[in-house]
């Protein structure tokens, strides 16, 4: 077990409050977190290694397809490693993954975006990192969709990540975006992060992951919070 | 070499078909988790937590994600390599979202947890996730029986005593089962104390 982790960067995390995403007017709390020495509780984790099936769920292009069918839009294979600050590999990491389909709809009961559901596309899969924190999983390329937050208002495609690494420290769940989308500058969930920061959120297109026939290839490295130096590694 | 950690991004609101979909009548993948962390081997003290988080106008919050990550009844976490030295088949980690309950509860079936460690109360691990949250916030729930215990633990030591009450669960008296309540404040008066872990 780690001793402890370092703090989570708040030049590279967004703050709580932000002027321009309304949600967080309400929802963001008003006073400092209270300093703490992280204990054993902060420092493990659930272990899900054995929990899921890798090969089925790792594919979004099937698992919600119904007869062999196919879902609608644009093939994507998204691949990385998952690593701490240090540049460590994160093995046996469980990355819970969900999107919206190629029209931009979830099939969330809760969304009511009138676009149309895919019947072939559920949206939401799992994958684990092998022994040097290496992730893939396929999926379709989701759509743009308006929401509430202000006049004319559209996500920029993205999609929606859960990752816990090896402790409860560690845990991050994020959205991840697509290079060269017009929308990310008017965007107030990805602009409220730092600008330094933003350009840690957008996909690489990669070639060499593109599958020849068949998908694009995007890469995306996560990064999550490292073990602190201790003097003599340092 | 040294990376920059990947920033935080809000959960919003249509996390549930893929991060608690049991729960949320989606039946295409299954549960990594759920809100009943004990199984039939599960040694300890059955115990039940429920609470609604509230916004800024005292609203309930009707998308939020709550996981729970606490010890067994002996202190000890699940992690793989404590599991392998056990027989207490207690998992430790439960999730529940808020949008299901019509009063837009969390819920917990589980085991009272056992002391970490000397400076440590007995206590449960929150961590809450929600649409306007850009990143998650951590908290803890301590136990109201245990006053003691909570005086000497390294958290609540921390926290300023006007606080300190927003940590500590209240005791329900309706059923046979022990019931603790723990509402979560995200602004106000009362304000649940939230820790920079």
């Amino acid at each position: 077990m780690t001793s402890s982790y370092n703090p989570r960067d708040w030049t590279i995390h967004p703050s709580y409050f932000s002027e321009n995403y309304k949600s967080t007017h309400l929802r963001s709390p008003t006073k400092a977190p209270v300093k703490i020495e992280q204990t054993k509780s902060e420092l493990t984790a659930p272990s899900f290694f054995p929990l899921i099936n890798h090969e089925q769920e790792n594919d979004l292009t099937k698992n919600g397809a119904v007869d062999g069918q196919q879902p609608l839009g644009e093939r994507i294979v998204v691949t990385g490693r998952v690593l701490d600050e240090n540049g460590k590999p994160q093995p046996n990491t469980l990355i819970e993954i969900w999107q919206c389909n190629s029209s931009g709809r979830y099939i969330h009961a809760a969304d009511q975006h009138d676009a149309p559901l895919d019947p072939n596309f559920f949206g939401a899969g799992r994958c684990i990192t092998d022994k040097n924190g290496i992730y893939k999983f396929y999926s379709i390329k989701p759509g743009a969709y308006p929401w509430g937050n202000h006049k004319n208002a559209w996500r920029p495609a993205h999609i929606h990540f859960s990752l816990f690494g090896p402790a409860f420290a560690t845990r991050l769940i994020t959205q991840s975006y697509f290079p060269g989308d017009p929308l990310l500058e008017l965007d107030p969930i990805f602009q409220s992060t730092t600008k330094e920061a933003r350009k840690l959120l957008i996909k690489t297109f990669d070639i060499e992951a593109t599958e020849e026939g068949f998908a694009l290839g995007y890469k995306f490295d996560f990064i999550l919070r490292g073990p602190k130096a201790t003097p003599m590694e340092k | 070499m040294s990376f920059k950690q990947t920033p935080s991004q809000t959960i919003g609101p249509f996390f549930a078909y893929g991060l608690t979909p049991k729960q949320y009548g989606y039946n295409e993948i299954k549960d990594i988790a759920s809100n009943n962390l004990n199984s039939e081997g599960t040694i300890g003290e059955r115990i039940s937590i429920e609470g609604i988080v509230f916004d800024g106008n005292n609203e309930p919050v009707d998308d939020a994600l709550i996981e729970i990550w606490q010890a067994s009844s002996s202190g000890l976490y699940a992690t793989s390599k404590n599991l392998k030295n056990t027989n207490d088949s207690f998992c430790g980690f439960g999730r529940c979202g808020t949008g299901i309950d019509p009063q837009r509860k969390f819920s917990f079936t589980t085991i009272k947890p056992g002391t970490c460690s000397q400076n440590q109360a007995p206590h449960i691990n929150f961590i809450i996730f929600m649409r306007g949250l850009l990143s998650h916030v951590y908290t803890r729930m301590y136990f109201p029986e245990e006053e003691v215990a909570n005086q000497h633990d390294s958290f609540l030591l921390n926290v300023p005593k006007t606080r300190r009450q927003t940590l500590i669960a209240k005791q329900m008296s309706y059923s046979k089962v022990k019931v603790y309540q723990f509402n979560i404040y995200m602004q106000g008066a009362n304000e649940t104390v939230f820790f920079d872990v």
